[in-house]
């Protein structure tokens, strides 16, 4: 299985890559990590005209530490985003989510706004974005736009990135509450496989238990990474109990229509999801109140 | 269509090596075809069982899944690269055979490479460790337990000093 051919062009800054997309349009596919694309390509179910290699880009592999978020390069490898203790610190959940995603050899090459912008509705970092809901800078030729990540997905392996745009940075909210916690979860058929259900939750909590903040979401069981603000803004100034926390993420996948496929129904999907859910929102909240 | 040639120019194994290959052409076609470095497998060429391994820059990664041409000015060792330079099997190496964490041989480039990669960033790994440092290559033959106790042999002997 060899990829069809395709002429390539390897951008040396953001603004090249930029301009060779105004250039060839429809026709050129930015490759990052290519963990994803070259098996497309190879399978023939994309046959771009032009790869625009972004990956000697050094201006997209960066890490920069505001008050309320972290900004990454797009091209910040996976593996660079799991091991930095600093990022770990103020956006957990991007660590917890890599332990499932892929493998090192993959993980090494692969990047955080590949994944993204690749779009896989079970993949993980597409959750950790909805549910944070990051901001997603998406660059163009004469134009610079962010995006909120409930505005960037749009379907699975669809998004609102133009032919002409590339992703650039990504906005990780990072939560200033001293006693916040975080869970990530998730089943599959092996360690390391796009998951059949995952879930998430990150829950800070005030000195008597109470939810000061709640956020959680599941991937995998609906055509986009699905977040759910609202019923987490009910938990706000609630103490969670295992009911509660069961309740929660009952009404939360009642809504969702997953698809079945091989791996698994569309009724085992929902229920898994339901099941993860409580699972989360319970590990996140006992984290939260034993945090210093 | 006729395809475009682009230069590159790369260390594989310690030795500067340079040629001319189209956009689409693997790294580890690339390797095997034209440095006729046949060590480095190929299995799936999707992506999915690490056959394939080479390291990039120190670090492990499927040649499957890169292009030749995004290789260019990389450091790239190949399964060939882990003996020393007398051309004996390296300790990981001859741990492997000590344990008899091979059979039909297909997959052991790449989980050499995977095991060496753990190795030098992790010299005293748990078995945990192991298992998921060749989480990402399939081994049809010998159910892993031989290759997991050839890592755990290998760590032993450096931290030893012994071959």
């Amino acid at each position: 299985m060899k990829s069809p051919p395709f002429e390539c062009a390897r951008a040396a800054s953001i603004e090249e890559a930029c301009e060779l997309l105004h250039q060839h349009g429809d026709a050129a596919k930015i490759i990052a990590g290519g963990q994803s694309l070259v098996p497309m390509m190879a399978f023939r179910l994309l046959r771009p005209n032009w790869l625009i290699d972004i990956n000697e880009i050094s201006g997209l592999k960066f890490m920069a530490f505001d008050t309320d978020a972290v900004r990454m390069g797009a091209c910040t490898r996976q593996c660079v985003v799991a091991r930095d203790d600093a990022l770990a610190a103020r956006v957990p959940l991007l660590r917890k989510a890599l332990a499932f995603v892929g493998h090192a050899q993959t993980r090494n090459r692969g990047t955080a706004g590949g994944s993204l912008a690749h779009a896989d509705p079970s993949a993980e970092l597409p959750l950790v974005a909805q549910l944070l809901d990051a901001r997603l800078v998406l660059r163009a030729k004469s134009r610079t736009r962010t995006l909120t990540a409930s505005a960037f997905f749009t379907g699975p392996m669809t998004t609102r990135l133009s032919p002409d745009e590339c992703l650039e940075e990504i906005h990780w909210p990072a939560w200033r509450e001293q006693k916040t916690g975080s869970a990530f979860t998730e089943v599959s058929r092996r360690h390391g496989d796009f998951a059949i259900a995952a879930a998430a939750a990150q829950i800070a909590v005030d000195d008597e238990g109470r939810c000061t903040r709640v956020a959680f979401g599941v991937g995998g069981a609906a055509p986009t990474p699905v977040a759910f603000p609202d019923l987490a803004r009910h938990l706000v100034g609630d103490r969670l109990d295992n009911g509660k926390a069961h309740a929660v993420a009952q009404e939360a996948v009642a809504a969702l229509e997953p698809e079945s496929d091989t791996h698994a129904s569309a009724a085992y999907r929902r229920h898994l999801a339901g099941v993860l859910v409580t699972r989360v929102l319970q590990q996140a909240y006992d984290a939260a109140r034993i945090a210093q | 269509m006729s395809e475009a040639f682009y230069s590159i120019a790369l260390e594989v194994n310690g030795t500067p090596r340079a040629g001319q290959v189209t956009a689409r052409t693997s790294l580890v076609d690339w390797l095997r075809e034209h440095l006729h470095l046949t060590g480095t497998h190929i299995g799936c060429e999707h992506g999915i069982c690490g056959a394939c391994s080479v390291m990039l820059d120190g670090e492990p990664v499927r040649s499957c899944l890169m292009y030749a041409i995004q290789a260019d000015g990389h450091r790239i060792v190949t399964v060939e690269g882990l003996q020393g330079p007398d051309g004996r099997l390296s300790v990981l190496q001859d741990s492997f055979c000590e344990t008899h964490g091979l059979q039909c041989g297909y997959c052991t480039p790449g989980m050499l490479i995977a095991a060496q990669a753990l190795l030098d960033s992790n010299p005293q790994p748990t078995e945990a460790d192991i298992r998921d440092a060749i989480g990402g290559n399939l081994c049809r033959c010998t159910g892993y337990q031989q290759i997991v106790d050839a890592i755990a042999l290998a760590a032993r002997r450096m931290a030893e000093g012994t071959t």
